[in-house]
C-alpha cells in the first residue's frame, strides 16, 4: 500500500488543570489515505475537536506522532488545511463572494483567479446567484454551503469539518449530506468529518473513527464497505443497519 | 426607500406635531401664565428679538458639542485599538478606566475651569470627558467580541496579527463603535451645557441663565428647542453614518 496522507501514531494530548491532568485524547493511532473521506463519532468531549485542532495545527499534542503529507502528496500546513464549524462563521458585512474570498485573501493569492474559482465553487454548492447577497439573507443551509465553498477556495487538500451540519434541521441535513457526498466525489480532497450523527458517519464516511469518552480514546477504526456513489436508499440496507448498531454498541448505547 | 420607511416616517413626524400641538393647547386650555410655559409660537418669535443674539450663542453652543465629540470618537476609538492590541495595556489600564468612568464627569466641571479657564476650549475638553468612555469601552467590548473558531480559521492559514485586526476584528466592532457614538449623542449635549452653567460668557445654556434672571421664560424654552436641535442634528448624523457603513444585519440596536 502506498504511503497514507495522515498517520496518527499514538497521538495524546493532555489538558493539565491546575489539581490534575485530564487526557483529552488518549493514544490514537489512525491512517488517513488521500482522497478518503473520514468520519470521527463519539459522544461530546471525547475530544473530536480536540484531534481537528491538533491536525489544522492549532494546538500542540503532547506525545506520539502526527505526519500529513506523503511523498506524492505534499503538504503545506499553512495553505493546504480548510476548515468548516457548526456555525457558518460568515463575516455579516461582506457579501458572499467576498466572504468566500477571505482565506484567499490572507494567503496572499492572485485575486483575479480566486475570484473566479470562488464563483465555480459558489455554483457547485448550489449558490450561483448569490454571489452578491449579504449573509442575513441566506438561510442556515445556504450560509454553511458558502462555508464550504470558503473552505474550498484556495484549494487545500485537507478539509476539516466539525459537526458543519449539527446546527441544521433534520431535512436540510439530509440534503447537505448528499451534496457533501457529491463535492467529495468531484473534488476529491481529504475530508475528516466529526460528527454526533452516527447515521450521518456511516453515510457518509469511507471509513468511521469510533471514539469514546473517558478514557477518550479510538474504540474502533472502521472501513465502510458501501459503493463510492450513495444516496439516501442506502440507509435502509442490511449492512448500513449492521455498522450503525455496531457504532452503538461500541458507544455503550445498545 | 420603501413603503414601511415612508410610513415610519410619516408616523414620526406626525407623533411630534401631535406633541407641540398637545404643548399648545395645554398651555391655552390651562391658561398657564406666560412666565411658567410660553406657546411654542411665542417662544419661536423671539428668534426675532436681535439682542439676544441667537446666531452667536447657537454656534459657540454647536461647536462645543460638536467638538467635543468628535474628539471623543477619535481619540476613544485609538484608545480601544490601542488597549486591544497589547492585553497587557489592556489588563492594566482597564480597571484604572472602569474606576476614572465612575467619576461624575459633571463634576469635573469646576475643576476643569480652573485649570484652562473657562471658553469654548474648555466646555469642548468637559464635552469630550463625558463622551469618551462609553465610545471607549463599547468599541473595546466590539473589538474583544470575536468567534474564536474564526480566529481559528485565519490562524489555521497563517494569517498575521494585522489580518485578524484589519479583516475580523475592526470590521467586526464597527456596529459596536455607533452603538457607543450613539449613547454619546446624549452626553455630548449635556457636558457643554454644564460647562456653559457654571461659567462662560456665551452659548445657549448660558444665555438661558441670563434670560432666568429676567424671567423670559420664553426665550428660555427657545434656547432649550435649540439645544435640542443640535443634539438631533448629531444624533441624525451618527445614524446616517451607520446606515452607510454597517450591513444591516450588523447593527446593535
Amino acid at each position: 500500500m502506498a504511503e497514507s496522507f495522515i498517520s496518527l501514531t499514538d497521538v495524546r494530548k493532555v489538558y493539565r488543570t491546575r489539581r490534575e491532568e485530564i487526557e483529552a485524547i488518549q493514544n490514537i493511532s489512525i491512517e488517513v489515505q488521500a482522497g478518503e473521506l473520514v468520519s470521527i463519532v463519539g459522544p461530546s468531549g471525547c475530544g473530536k475537536s480536540t484531534l481537528l485542532k491538533i491536525l489544522a495545527g492549532l494546538h500542540p499534542h503532547d506525545g506520539g506522532e502526527v505526519r500529513i503529507g506523503s511523498a506524492a502528496e505534499p503538504f503545506d500546513p499553512s495553505r493546504d488545511v480548510g476548515m468548516v464549524f457548526q456555525q457558518p462563521l460568515l463575516l455579516k458585512w461582506r457579501r458572499i463572494l467576498e466572504n468566500v474570498l477571505l482565506p484567499a485573501e490572507i494567503l496572499g493569492l492572485p485575486m483575479k483567479q480566486s475570484r473566479e474559482r470562488a464563483r465555480d465553487l459558489l455554483a457547485m454548492v448550489g449558490l450561483a446567484g448569490f454571489e452578491t447577497n449579504y449573509p442575513y439573507q441566506l438561510s442556515g443551509g445556504m450560509q454553511q454551503r458558502a462555508a464550504i465553498a470558503r473552505a474550498l477556495v484556495h484549494d487545500p487538500k485537507l478539509i476539516l469539518m466539525d459537526e458543519p451540519f449539527g446546527a441544521l434541521d433534520a431535512l436540510t441535513r439530509e440534503k447537505m449530506n448528499l451534496e457533501l457526498m457529491q463535492i467529495w466525489r468531484e473534488s476529491r480532497k481529504t475530508i475528516l468529518f466529526v460528527t454526533h450523527g452516527i447515521q450521518e458517519a456511516v453515510f457518509l464516511g469511507s471509513h468511521v473513527a469510533v471514539m469514546t469518552a473517558r478514557p477518550a480514546r479510538l474504540a474502533e477504526y472502521m472501513t465502510i464497505d458501501l459503493p463510492e456513489k450513495r444516496d439516501l436508499a442506502i440507509k435502509t440496507q442490511e449492512n448500513f443497519g449492521e455498522y450503525t448498531r455496531r457504532i452503538y454498541k461500541l458507544l455503550d448505547m445498545d | 426607500m420603501t413603503a414601511a420607511t415612508w410610513r415610519k416616517i410619516a408616523i414620526a413626524t406626525a407623533v411630534h406635531i401631535a406633541f407641540v400641538a398637545f404643548w399648545w393647547l395645554a398651555v391655552i386650555l390651562g391658561d398657564v401664565p406666560e412666565y411658567i410655559l410660553p406657546t411654542p409660537w411665542l417662544a419661536l418669535k423671539t428668534l426675532g428679538e436681535p439682542n439676544f443674539n441667537w446666531v452667536f450663542h447657537f454656534t459657540a453652543t454647536a461647536q462645543e458639542i460638536f467638538g467635543g465629540y468628535i474628539l471623543a470618537v477619535v481619540v476613544g476609538v485609538a484608545f480601544a485599538m490601542f488597549f486591544t492590541w497589547s492585553a497587557r495595556l489592556d489588563a492594566a489600564l482597564m480597571p484604572l478606566l472602569v474606576t476614572l468612568n465612575m467619576i461624575p464627569k459633571v463634576a469635573m466641571a469646576p475643576l476643569f475651569i480652573v485649570w484652562l479657564r473657562f471658553g469654548i476650549q474648555t466646555n469642548i475638553v468637559i464635552t469630550f470627558t463625558i463622551c469618551f468612555f462609553p465610545i471607549l469601552l463599547n468599541t473595546a467590548r466590539g473589538l474583544r467580541e470575536v468567534e474564536p473558531d474564526l480566529l481559528d480559521l485565519v490562524r489555521a492559514l497563517n494569517g498575521s496579527r494585522w489580518q485578524i485586526f484589519s479583516k475580523i476584528q475592526l470590521p467586526g466592532a464597527l456596529p459596536y463603535v455607533f452603538s457607543g457614538m450613539k449613547v454619546a449623542t446624549v452626553l455630548a449635549v449635556a457636558g457643554a451645557i454644564v460647562g456653559e452653567f457654571i461659567q462662560s460668557d456665551r452659548g445657549l445654556g448660558w444665555f438661558m441663565l441670563v434670560t432666568q434672571e429676567a424671567l423670559n421664560t420664553d426665550a428660555m424654552v427657545m434656547a432649550l428647542m435649540l439645544v435640542t436641535l443640535i443634539g438631533v442634528v448629531l444624533y441624525g448624523s451618527v445614524i446616517l453614518l451607520e446606515r452607510i457603513f454597517v450591513v444591516q444585519d450588523a447593527r446593535v440596536e
